[in-house]
């Protein structure tokens, strides 16, 4: 029992640290950016590129990937999201449109294959990143043989989550990010430079999504295409959790995570998939604004 | 008045000149002999499927270097799936009925063969199609070049059980027909052997979240994993295993998809130990193939270019296809449908015919152990290439056919 909810553990790890960057930008700015996703893809490729050019491994790429995709997301907010404030609909057409362009930079190699030039590491083909030797095989912690690099990503989410937390509820910007969720003209009226703020925001939200992509570059293949799929799970989280709750998108993630694991491992995968959606639509439909949220004035 | 019949005369005169080229064309002997190339050059298969077409331009290139099929030129003419059932069903009806080939290489999904086969079927023109698949089809408008369910098992499950000396199988597939069909045919094939299946479970295609699954396989005192998992999955799958302390020394994989391409995008530390069962190998080593890969890569233009089955098969199937065409002395559907029943060609990897009764072809069974190199030992050569059965898991064995030169006997099934 206990590797079982080892695993639903570690599934709701993922699902968080896809999400948690998400419950920021989505969250705390009511942007429904779908190049999420595709900075996550971006992260996995910075891990990518820094092992193959770098020689540097997984861990020294995740700092690496967090000021490389929060560097993209400040250029992105300063250009085309700053515009588009208020505008629901046209920011998440205006992302996705971001989202193929990234899609294809990658692909196309920032536009070098034109020139008959291939950067090894880029292109449209898988890439895949070694893991450390000592995060390999596995852990043997209560008689129970654990996966190790399972383990770790536990661990890196359970610190970014207290450190998204820290920032959001115990520093000066955290301060300023809450009062625009709250009500953004009246933050503005007490002095709070809201287009700063948001462009700092969505820089940490990028950023938050591009270590997502490192730790999920040591399990799975690396493709152009791979934040197209997570970016779904990552607003399922963030919708059932309760928009604007950092707490609520911690609680769906694990609860999500578990049902997975522990109807997987009593059905079949395919339930425990089918289980999870049919938990969002439930929690939608009795809860709209999701499990944890704050009252509105 | 004088205008209407005016226009009419010069409506009917630019037809004809319109026309003319092409009754001119037949008479021209020397004229390029159109072939299509139907493959998903964009889009999430195309990283596969571009090889594929690269190595059918490859073939081609060779037959007009030698002098052509009847002395004509052969033109490829590529067109692009793009990853999706539709567009290949709409670039296939382009092909043959506005460009009017008579031959078109192509598709690499079962789901986007199945899209075209109609297309083929009602105007009367030949797919030649590489890629294994899962049996259950016969054609006459589709010459099947891959291996089919009998290749890939019938040596492959009695090896794992003598040799290996493995008795409980644990089997795992992506969720569509190819892996629940390969997997009817292994579960008789376990029984008929005197072991046991403990599980068949699948997986949805493209998923990567493997914990649950090697969990059970953990659980499930297999001694084996028969694995039908294709794409992307495979890798996460081979690297969970390995994270979650399982080892292929106490069970093995024992695949039928993962090949020299999946192996590379992995790492091949993960798969060290594991085993494949296929026609072709990269690693077969026999001047013919030494040099259709060093031949491959100058024509791709990378010296580490990898090689695998349904490249191989992607290569010589035009080289039977020129047979076919030079034995009938003519390039039409119904020729080429006659002409290639029973031709052989000596492939990079080996002989292989194109069966006389259902268009399928014989290729030789190799059962591949790899290594950490990312290449395979081959550890089991069956002597001879074997008939393919694409209905055996219905229970077709060469003395009873159930797909014949007549089509397919219903009643059998």
């Amino acid at each position: 029992m206990f590797d079982i909810l080892f695993i639903g553990l570690s599934l709701s790890s993922i699902l968080l640290l896809v999400a948690l960057g998400l419950a920021v930008t989505y969250g705390a700015m009511g942007i429904i950016n779908m190049a999420h996703g595709e900075m996550v893809m971006l992260g996995a490729y910075v891990a990518v590129l820094a092992n193959i050019w770098l020689g540097a491994n997984l861990l020294l790429a995740i700092p690496l990937a967090f000021v490389v995709t929060g560097a993209l997301g400040y250029a992105m907010e300063r250009m085309v999201v700053r515009r588009l404030y208020g505008r629901l609909l046209d920011t998440l057409l205006a992302t996705w449109g971001i989202a193929i362009l990234l899609q294809q930079a990658i692909r196309l190699e920032f536009g070098l294959v034109f020139f008959g030039l291939h950067v090894e590491g880029l292109g449209a083909g898988l890439q895949n990143v070694p893991v450390p030797g000592f995060l390999q095989a596995t852990l043997t912690v209560f008689g129970q043989e654990l996966n190790t690099y399972r383990l770790f990503i536990v661990a890196v989410t359970v610190v970014l989550t207290v450190l998204t937390w820290h920032v959001l509820y115990r520093t000066a910007l955290g301060m300023k990010v809450r009062a625009i969720i709250r009500n953004p003209q009246m933050a503005a009226a007490c002095g709070i430079d809201v287009r700063q703020t948001n462009s700092i925001t969505f820089a940490l939200g990028s950023g938050l999504a591009g270590v997502a992509g490192v730790l999920m570059a040591g399990f799975r293949s690396v493709s152009p295409d791979m934040g197209a799929t997570m970016v779904v799970d990552g607003f399922m989280v963030v919708v059932t959790g309760g928009v604007g709750s950092l707490l609520g998108t911690v609680a769906a993630a694990g609860i999500l995570g578990e049902i997975n694991a522990l109807t997987a491992i009593t059905f079949n995968e395919i339930t425990g998939r089918a289980a999870v959606l049919l938990v969002v639509i439930l929690v939608i439909l009795l809860k709209p604004a999701g499990l944890f949220s704050f009252k509105g004035r | 008045m004088m205008k209407r019949r005016n226009f009419l005369t010069t409506v009917a005169m630019a037809g004809g000149a319109l026309a003319a080229p092409g009754y001119l064309r037949i008479a021209r002997a020397a004229e390029p002999l159109r072939v299509g190339a139907l493959y998903s050059q964009t889009g999430g298969l195309s990283v596969v499927e571009k090889m594929l077409s690269s190595a059918v331009q490859l073939a081609a290139s060779e037959i007009n270097a030698a002098g052509g099929v009847l002395g004509r030129q052969i033109e490829v003419i590529v067109e692009d799936g793009a990853s999706d059932p539709k567009t290949f069903a709409e670039k296939a009806q382009k092909l043959v009925i506005s460009d009017k080939v008579e031959t078109v290489f192509g598709c690499h999904t079962s789901a986007s063969r199945k899209a075209v086969l109609p297309i083929f079927e009602r105007r009367n023109a030949m797919l030649f199609y590489q890629t294994h698949y899962e049996g259950f089809e016969c054609s006459r408008n589709v010459v099947y070049l891959g291996a089919v369910p009998n290749h890939q098992l019938s040596n492959y499950i009695p090896w794992i059980i003598e040799t290996l000396g493995k008795k409980k199988f644990f089997i795992v597939g992506s969720n569509y027909v190819y892996p629940r069909e390969m997997a009817k045919v292994s579960k008789s094939l376990i029984e008929a052997g005197g072991a046991e299946w403990v599980a068949d479970e699948y997986l949805e295609l493209g998923h990567s979240e493997w914990a649950v699954m090697v969990n059970k396989i953990k659980d499930s005192g297999a001694d084996v994993v028969l694995s039908n998992v294709v794409g992307d999955s495979i890798i996460s799958f081979y690297r969970e295993f390995k994270n979650q302390g399982l080892s292929q020394d106490q069970i093995p994989i024992c695949a039928t998809v993962t090949s020299e391409i999946e192996i590379a995008a992995m790492g091949a530390e993960y798969a060290a130990g594991s085993y494949t069962s296929f026609p072709y190998f990269m690693s077969i080593d026999r001047p013919e193939n030494l040099s259709f890969i060093e031949r491959y890569r100058a024509f791709v233009n990378d010296p580490k270019a990898i090689t695998y089955h349904s490249l191989e098969a992607a290569y010589f199937q035009v080289f039977l296809w020129k047979q076919a065409i030079e034995k009938a002395g003519d390039i039409t559907a119904d020729a080429i449908r006659e002409g290639v029943r029973g031709q052989t060609f000596d492939a990079p990897g080996g002989p292989v015919k194109v069966d006389e009764d259902n268009l399928h072809t014989w290729v030789t069974p190799n059962i591949g152990q790899w290594q950490a190199d990312g290449q395979s030992k081959i550890v089991s050569a069956y002597p001879e290439p074997v008939k393919p059965l694409p209905y055996s898991g219905y229970g077709e064995t060469a003395e009873n056919l159930f797909c014949t030169a007549s089509g397919l006997d219903t009643t059998k099934l």
